[in-house]
């Protein structure tokens, strides 16, 4: 396990230290950055799971409204400010407060997050691609591979996709970056273009066909009935990891003012409210002219922009899942000694890639992406808990760097607990994932607290002696 | 050089979102406008590399 660490470390070795003052970046950095980030190969996904969940347009407006207001305000103040006064990235900190050994197994479940999230993106990828060659689109509720087709066409881009991250991962996120702009204007002209096949003519036609034939408030067969509430609960946590889980330490602690926590209202407010709708949009004119409730990107971005639709999905699927698949394998390695980086992105590609099989991925993505955030949440609980709420109890901050201790007992326990806890909401009470984010926070927030008490002011725990450096 | 590359990287961004408005206007097919924003994409990736700078 330490030789582990020791790999860890090497890795972050190039940011141990905090921002210096010269390298603070400037407002438009964080602007472009937000806006990129979150208009990606997801967005073609999310906003037809809306539609297919039976959103009515008042609820979809109102809930992506509210919730990415709460979203920005969760990056302004709770991660901006303490990325801007520490300086340090999210693996840092959190070492600070863990230990190296919790470090260690929460850096791999992130590991196997970012690969299904990467494999969801190859199926985004998929659908694009299959279409020339007719490809069976899989449905709403497959959740296996859903034809020899479809099973070659992952496979084909799966292995396209992870030779890039080998080859070129720094000219991909450059291509990446080129292609943001781009991408939201696409997402805006295949809207645009496919309101006058359902009906609107002029813009005062939009609320009531919004109302009649794309957010209509009734779900498709098999799926759960969303309100308000799901809507906002979802544009809020979905980013959960980032802003209150505070993986976006990592990229704020550049910004020369905690303010620019703000700016994660151009990602979204273009992403997850613009693009958002107008993959909407498209998935109802899809139903519209097929009849077909499959929300796959690709059939549905052509049907808005033909080959530059397709083109946009590809593009989409392949640089979302690009970084993902090189920080899973930049994570992995630390468990593969002697590995060859090519190597461990080769496994970590495989393994997307055999996940993008299952349509269920890119079909659950909703559910997915809030079990993400969910699993990885709890840290950034603990972290504002140390930062913010020790020293007013009297309580030592990084007490586990003080004392070298290697394991976290109060960390774990409050990332294990509040798990625990959210699954006996979701099963025995039925509470829908999207909602367990903010009682999960409370909770984690609540033991970490306790525990890191009983820890530091009733004396040491026996494990955590055994545990010091040596 | 670098000013009629941007110049020609932003008329890729134009063609590619302006001919939808001109759809919803009933101005132009959309067939037109699927092919105005292919050729919008090309342009855009064909100049924008040369010009936005890593940072």
């Amino acid at each position: 396990m330490s030789t582990i660490t020791e790999r860890f470390d090497a890795i972050n070795e190039f940011d141990r230290e905090p921002v210096s003052k010269e390298n603070l970046q400037g407002q438009g950095n964080f602007i472009g950055i937000f806006a990129g980030e979150h208009v990606a190969g997801t967005e073609f996904v999310i906003g037809p799971l809306f539609v297919l969940h039976g959103v009515t347009a008042a609820d979809l407006i109102g809930g992506l409204l509210v919730g990415n207001l709460l979203a920005v305000l969760s990056w302004a103040f709770i991660c901006a400010p303490i990325a801007t006064m520490t300086r340090l990235n999210l693996y840092w900190q959190l070492r600070k407060i863990t230990g190296p050994y919790l470090l260690v197994i929460y850096n791999i479940v992130n590991a196997l997050m970012f690969c299904f999230l990467a494999g969801a993106m190859i199926s985004v990828a998929a659908t694009a691609v299959g279409i020339p060659f007719g490809m069976p689109m899989p449905g709403l509720q497959d959740m296996l591979p859903s034809s020899i087709e479809w099973v070659l066409v992952v496979l084909a881009v799966g292995a396209v996709v992870t030779v890039m991250a080998i080859l070129g991962f720094k000219q991909i996120a450059r291509f990446s970056k080129i292609a943001a702009p781009w991408m939201f204007l696409v997402f805006v002209a295949c809207a645009v273009a496919a309101l006058p096949q359902l009906g609107v003519n002029s813009v005062g036609d939009f609320w009531s066909v919004a109302n009649e034939k794309i957010w209509t408030g009734v779900a498709a067969e098999g799926v759960t009935q969303f309100t308000f509430w799901h809507v906002m609960f979802f544009a809020w946590f979905c980013n959960m990891a980032m802003h209150i889980g505070m993986a976006d330490m990592t990229l704020l602690r550049y910004a020369k003012s905690w303010k620019y926590g703000f700016h994660s209202a151009f990602g979204m407010y273009l992403g997850h409210f613009i693009a958002w709708i107008a993959s909407g949009i498209l998935v109802a004119l899809a139903l519209q002219l097929t009849g077909d409730s499959s929300p796959a990107p690709g059939p549905i971005a052509n049907l808005g922009a033909g080959i530059a639709g397709l083109i946009a999905v590809v593009v989409a699927g392949w640089t979302t899942a690009n970084p993902t698949i090189y920080r899973a394998g930049l994570a992995l390695q630390t468990v593969t000694p002697g590995w060859k980086r090519w190597k461990v992105t080769l496994a970590v590609g495989a393994v997307t890639t055999v996940a993008a099989l299952f349509p269920a991925l890119m079909m659950k993505l909703l559910d997915f992406v809030a079990l993400y955030g969910l699993l990885l949440m709890p840290m950034g609980a603990v972290i504002f808990a140390d930062f913010w709420i020790f020293p007013k109890l009297g309580l030592r901050q990084y007490y586990a760097e003080w004392k070298k201790i290697l394991f976290s007992l109060p960390a774990a326990a409050s990332w294990g607990v509040t798990l625990v806890f959210s699954i006996l909401l979701n099963q025995v009470w039925g509470v829908d994932i999207f909602f367990l984010g903010l009682p999960g926070w409370f909770v984690a927030t609540a033991i970490y607290i306790g525990s890191a008490y009983v820890q530091q002011k009733m004396g040491q725990p026996v494990s955590n002696n055994m545990a010091e450096v040596s | 050089m670098t000013n009629l590359l941007k110049t020609l990287s932003f008329a890729g961004l134009g063609l590619t979102v302006l001919p939808a408005f001109f759809v919803f206007a009933g101005s132009i097919s959309w067939e037109l406008h699927a092919t105005l924003m292919l050729v919008g994409t090309v342009v855009w990736f064909g100049t924008a590399p040369f010009w936005m700078k890593e940072k």
